[in-house]
């Protein structure tokens, strides 16, 4: 992962809208740019908006049915992200065992 | 409305904690001066340890990145932005907090502000360029304005 993909990727989720917006399509599967503007407070543009946003960082996909464009979250996409952030968890941890060790033998 | 559930999508912070067999002084010492840092985090250290205060941070193999001193309230509590870009206009925040147990510190760190870094450069100049076509117009507007 480059860290153009990850500044993108941190980005897309620093946004509540958008959280809520990956938070409703986990719940439901699939849905509309409308159905999910019916269920939030926010325009069918806005929707949209965050849509293109969060499919560029491959946190979600569309898929044509019929005349609906259809959002669902990637999976891989959001799996990364969770990694990424794991990854984050353990350097703390490696630096708190060495702040430990700097401290104890003080 | 549809209710926020529970347990975040991605987190937006990361929080974790050791306890330590060595008083908080100890310990503030060794998060907050530049030659015991080095032991634990950059490979060199520079830092200005007050509010506001420039932090410069080398690891030899990917570079150096800026921070700046948030808080300090020794020996309690330690914060500072980290810049994770050399060019990046966006930090994580990351905030250390000690506290006493019994003849031992307990250390908590958490990084917070992920979702506020900066957006890549292929984003900003997608932004960039929204901003400009708009000022084109308001030019192409005032220049009509001036010229009638």
């Amino acid at each position: 992962m480059s860290q153009a993909d990850e500044d993108r990727l941190w980005a897309a989720l620093g946004d509540p809208m958008r959280l809520r917006v990956l938070d409703l399509l986990l719940e439901r599967g699939e849905a509309t740019a409308s159905a999910l503007a019916a269920a939030l407070p926010i325009t069918r543009q806005g929707i949209a908006k965050h849509l293109g946003v969060l499919e560029r960082c491959g946190l979600v996909v569309s898929r044509r049915a019929g005349r609906e464009v259809r959002f669902a979250v990637r999976r891989e996409g959001l799996d990364q992200a969770r990694r990424r952030m794991a990854q984050v968890a353990a350097g703390w941890d490696e630096r708190l065992m060495a702040i430990k060790r700097l401290a104890e033998e003080g | 409305m549809v209710a926020v559930s529970s347990a975040p999508v991605v987190p937006d912070s990361i929080a974790r904690e050791i306890v330590i067999d060595a008083p908080p002084e100890r310990v503030w010492a060794i998060v907050t001066e530049a030659q015991h840092m080095a032991g634990w985090f950059s490979d060199e250290v520079e830092i200005d340890l007050r509010p506001g205060g420039a932090m410069l941070l080398t690891w030899y193999r990917h570079g150096s990145y800026q921070g700046r001193v948030d808080t300090v309230d020794p020996p309690r509590t330690f914060a500072f932005r980290w810049l994770r870009r050399e060019d990046a206009e966006g930090s994580t925040r990351v905030l250390m907090t000690l506290t006493p147990e019994g003849d031992a510190t307990r250390l908590r760190v958490v990084e917070s502000g992920f979702g506020d870094l900066a957006w890549p450069e292929d984003e900003r100049a997608r932004h960039a360029e929204e901003n400009r076509v708009g000022w084109g117009v308001e030019l192409d507007e005032l220049r009509a304005y001036a010229e009638r």
